[in-house]
């Protein structure tokens, strides 16, 4: 066999976005390509954006390196560092470096970041005058604070400023030259620019606003001296530091023939992230102009380096279709975010508190129910909340008298810790699922320099389980990274195996008529085989829930529990837990009950917070002899799908019943039973409303009054409490049935895999559906007509295994074969 | 190739059809012979087998959901390789893995 020469991939620029591309190409194609790195900068890959906590004297540069010397070696990368590439000869595939040698590549990667801009003004090339974008300029300005006294910094946005912090923590007299009124104007509306001002000059930084440099003057010396305004007027200026923008670094680009746009700057390229000109060429990161724009923030390059990693991996799936973006000012002290479109106009609404005194301020823009903006000035713990729903596009009207007071005002406990995230301790525990303490999160993202809360999850498992604590983790990311990485696409993908996301595979699901769980693999161009344990079960439960009577289960789609009809246990063993109607049992079966625990010594027996037996450690081979022997139906304990009806005693024996709640519950759960859906589901019915049967936290809840039922939806007694919302009330238990039945159909029919109804009507909004289902009567009955034809002949797993399609080969262990059969030795 | 086979010991297992695609049966040892083992099938009709105990806090692979070439572990989803036993990056873990031979329709594992 002769071996198959690797194709040469180079890339330019050793930057945040070209090395990222990198990662995550080894991450998917490993071997696929000869990968060489030209940097121009003498170091590895590094986290340019802790540049000002280096300059602050809050980290070193040690601290910031990503990408270490060994990491290239151990990925077989060829790494060049200190040669700027001046040529790409792109018909002969071939480049030239500054001293002249050549490379040739069959694809290319241009990642070249861009260039600070500098004043076309007198003097600007006088010793002294630097730029802020790498180590070398970083290390000039802590070496200048050293020996001089005075510097000005020409520019009043997000560099400039660190820029003015970190001189000043070094000891330095700084002044910050601005030409518009107030600061950070393109992040800040005037208000809080001025808050802004404030804070800095308190911390000892002077301002000249709207003021225009004329030209850097020389002094003895030939360095530096002094810099004159339009005015005439003239300040000392020892070291002076341009930060007045940047501009996409495309000369070499411009030079062998790719196109480039003239304003705002940057090479062209398509969605695949390819430039316009040449499909070998591809190009990501500041130097790259998408959709007439040119990003400054590391969150949209790291979306650009995925997709453009998934197109030379040859996978030709993703699609960058542009990013929203959020500023977060690196000085420690000031709390500044903003995101969106923060300066409102016409057809928007303003949302605004300002407390001047407290050194608060806080705007938020919306428009057609939705977030739009947010600009917030000296509270900002709510910042990723909002940015989250402002990507989400999250319809804000159900709680926009709340939305100023954020996220904790909204009852929603565990999201609650933005304001704790800073002050924790290392060792408070942030993930109580995985007992996670702050000092590994934020160690681990220091040392594995994790960005996105993807990694944090895999490295940490931190908010990898019930996800309470990801608000915790995002606001970690923030102030230990640096910057706002949060998740970046505007719509997640259900995994790493496709680009699909939830909503996406569902629509795709129904409107292609997609039957089998291959099909749709492959009509969504996933990436893997057979998916991971993630998307398959999620793909199963679209199916079955779309195209009921026609999809055929697939149980090697399903989780172990669904799979073995028990839940599993951590020592791997079963437990066992039989329906029973509305709470309710008889001897005969407690007698049954108790013969199967004696017969297959069963060790631990408990009755549940549902209302039901629960039969813990039975071993695996035991479970269809147990079902058996016990005789009652399936519980679905172990299921996304109706758990129980928990109801109290209700009028049949109460002194306070006004309803009688024991068989209300009983026919609900007669008549819902064996129903899957996205999550688990529990009602609960309470005879009157003293609601003993704890009806408030349960998907759906239901309470007999004097005139009838109040039907509620959507609460939670899990992770973070949730109330039930009031639904409807209704007069009889038909009505009971159609319409909650009508409710939890709109769920199983519309609801993401995992989501519990509290976040799918969260999602969807309360008001939207009542309307599906309170308002529209044809469309409920509709719903319950379409559940009722789901759910009819629907098979007990217990008993009938053909139909519930149990394989029952797993309760049979194999037992090895005494004799080798083939042996030899 | 013979010359590795006389160093085996290959034993009978079951059919390949006796295994399920994309899925798992469970090969009983007691515990003095090392334990049950996992003996996994997946799509394209590949056999491995590894020890049924998880690295990370000894759960039963046999039980978790078959992908590609990995299972996931169905107590806290690690992901195992199937082929090494290795646990997919980041964690970290390794289980022991068993030769497998599929000559026809049946199966032999050397469980030494
Ligand atoms: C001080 C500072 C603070 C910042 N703070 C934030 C923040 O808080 N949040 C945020 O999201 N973003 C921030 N940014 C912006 C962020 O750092 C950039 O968006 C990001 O680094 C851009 O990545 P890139 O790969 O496109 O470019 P770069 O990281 O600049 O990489 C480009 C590399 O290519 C090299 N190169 C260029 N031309 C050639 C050539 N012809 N041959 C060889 N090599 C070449 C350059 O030397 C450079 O090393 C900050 C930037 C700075 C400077
Ligand atoms: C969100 C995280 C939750 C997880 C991971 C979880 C997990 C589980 C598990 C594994 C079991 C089965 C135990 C067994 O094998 O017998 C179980 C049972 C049960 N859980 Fe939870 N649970 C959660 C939330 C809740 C909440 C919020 C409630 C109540 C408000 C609740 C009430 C019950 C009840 C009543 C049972 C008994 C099962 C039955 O009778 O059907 N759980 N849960
Ligand atoms: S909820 Fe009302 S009817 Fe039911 S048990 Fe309690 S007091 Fe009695
Ligand atoms: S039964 Fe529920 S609450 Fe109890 S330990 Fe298990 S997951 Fe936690
Ligand atoms: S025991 Fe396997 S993941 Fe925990």
């Amino acid at each position: 066999m002769s071996t198959v020469q690797k194709q040469k991939l180079a890339v330019i620029g050793n930057g945040m976005a070209g090395i990222r591309t990198i990662e995550e190409l080894l991450k998917i194609a490993p071997d696929k390509y000869e990968i060489t790195v030209f940097g121009t900068e003498p170091h590895p890959n590094y986290n340019r954006i802790l540049l000002s906590p280096v300059l602050a004297g809050e980290q070193t540069i040690k601290d910031i390196v990503l990408n270490d010397w060994d990491w290239y070696k151990d990925n077989g990368i060829n790494l060049i560092t200190g040669k700027t590439i001046t040529e790409i000869h792109r018909t002969r595939r071939e480049l030239t470096t500054a001293s002249g040698e050549k490379h040739n590549y069959d694809r290319l990667l241009i990642a070249t970041g861009s260039n600070p801009f500098i004043l076309p003004i007198e003097g600007k090339n006088l010793p002294g005058v630097i730029s802020y974008r790498d180590i070398a300029d970083t290390e000039a300005m802590i070496d200048a604070a050293k020996i001089y006294k005075n510097a000005v910094v020409i520019g009043g946005g997000l560099l400039g400023l660190e820029a003015a912090n970190g001189l000043k923590l070094r000891g330095m007299d700084v002044t910050v030259v601005h030409v518009m009124p107030w600061l950070m104007e393109r992040q800040l509306d005037e208000k809080a620019g001025k808050l802004l001002q404030a804070s800095l000059e308190a911390k000892g930084i002077t301002f000249k606003m709207q003021a225009q440099t004329e030209a850097l003057i020389a002094g003895e010396s030939g360095r530096v001296a002094a810099l004159r305004f339009k005015t005439g007027e003239q300040i000392p200026a020892d070291i002076v530091v341009m930060a007045v923008g940047i501009r996409p670094n495309t000369a070499l680009a411009e030079k062998s023939g790719l196109q480039v746009s003239a304003r705002p700057g940057g090479i062209i390229v398509n969605d695949t992230m390819q430039t316009l000109t040449d499909p070998r060429i591809y190009s990501v990161g500041e130097c790259v102009n998408h959709r007439g724009t040119a990003y400054g923030l590391v969150a949209p390059l790291f979306e650009m380096a995925k997709v453009c990693a998934n197109h030379l991996a040859e996978y030709g799936i993703g699609r960058y279709v542009g990013s929203v973006t959020s500023t977060k000012l690196k000085v420690t002290g000031v709390d500044l975010f903003s995101a969106g479109n923060f300066q409102g106009g016409e057809g928007f609404e303003d949302i605004v508190l300002s407390d001047p005194m407290g050194g608060v301020y806080k705007r938020l823009v919306v428009k057609d129910d939705k977030l739009v903006g947010a600009c917030l000035y000296g509270d900002t713990v709510d910042g990723s909340w909002y940015f989250k729903l402002l990507r989400e596009g999250k319809n804000v009207a159900e709680i926009r008298d709340q939305l100023m007071f954020g996220e904790s005002n909204i009852g929603d406990v565990g999201h609650e810790g933005n304001t704790r995230a800073v002050t924790m301790k290392d060792t408070d525990e942030v993930c109580g699922c995985n007992g996670v303490c702050k000092g590994t999160i934020t160690k681990a993202i220091k040392e594995k320099g994790l960005f996105t809360l993807d990694e944090v999850r895999k490295h940490t498992k931190a908010s990898s389980s019930c996800g309470s604590c990801t608000g915790l983790v995002e606001q970690l990311l923030m102030f230990t990274a640096g910057g706002d990485y949060s998740a970046t696409p505007k719509m997640k993908p259900m995994c790493a195996c496709t680009d699909s996301t939830h909503q996406h595979t569902r629509d795709a699901i129904r409107e292609q008529k997609l039957l089998s769980v291959p099909e749709v693999m492959k009509t969504l161009g996933w990436r893997t085989p057979n998916g991971c344990s993630s998307c398959r079960p999620a793909i199963n439960y679209y199916l079955l829930s779309t195209w009921p009577k026609e999809y055929v289960d697939d149980p090697q789609s399903r989780y172990i529990n669904e799979r073995a009809h028990a839940n599993i246990q951590k020592d791997g063993t079963f437990s066992v837990i039989p329906r029973m109607w509305g709470g309710e049992t008889t001897a005969d079966e407690l007698r049954r009950i108790a013969n199967a625990v004696d017969k297959y010594k069963i060790p631990t027996v408990k009755v549940t917070g549902g209302q039901r037996i629960d039969l813990l450690g039975v071993k695996k081979e035991d479970l269809p002899a147990v079902w058996k022997d016990i005789g009652m139906p399936s519980g679905h304990a172990y299921a996304k799908a109706l758990r129980t009806v928990k109801t109290c005693v209700g009028s049949e024996w109460c002194r306070f019943g006004t309803q009688d709640s024991t068989q209300m519950g009983k026919d609900l759960e007669r008549a819902m039973w064996r129903m899957y859906a996205p999550h688990k589901v529990k009602y609960a019915v309470s005879g009157c409303p003293r609601n003993c049967a704890e009806a408030g936290i349960k998907d759906v809840g239901i309470i007999g009054v004097d005139s009838g039922w109040e039907l509620y939806v959507a609460g939670n007694g899990g992770i973070k409490t949730e109330v039930a919302q009031f639904f409807v009330k209704v007069k009889t238990s038909d009505e009971v049935l159609e319409y909650t039945g009508a409710f939890i159909q709109l769920y199983r029919e519309e609801g993401w895999y995992l989501e519990r109804t509290v976040h799918y009507v969260s999602r969807v909004g309360l008001d939207y559906c009542k309307k599906k289902v309170v308002d529209d009567a044809v469309n409920r009955k509709a719903l319950w007509e379409r559940l009722q034809f789901a759910l009819d002949g629907e098979p007990d797993p217990w008993f009938e295994f053909d139909k519930a399609r149990v394989d029952t080969r797993q309760f049979i262990p194999i037992k090895p074969i005494a004799a080798d059969t083939v042996a030899t030795v | 190739m013979s010359a590795i086979e006389t160093e085996m010991s290959w034993r009978y297992v079951c059919k390949l059809d006796d295994l399920p695609v994309l899925g798992a049966r469970v090969l009983e040892r007691n515990e003095t012979e090392g334990g049950n083992v996992a003996v996994f099938r997946n799509s394209e009709d590949v056999v491995f087998a590894l020890l049924d105990k998880c690295p990370h806090k000894g759960g039963p692979l046999s039980q978790g959901i078959v992908f590609g070439e990995r299972v996931a572990c169905p107590l806290h989803n690690w992901s195992i390789e199937l082929k090494s036993g290795e646990a997919v990056a980041p964690d970290v873990g390794c289980t022991k893995r068993f030769p497998v031979k599929v000559d026809g329709e049946d199966v032999f594992v050397d469980l030494r």
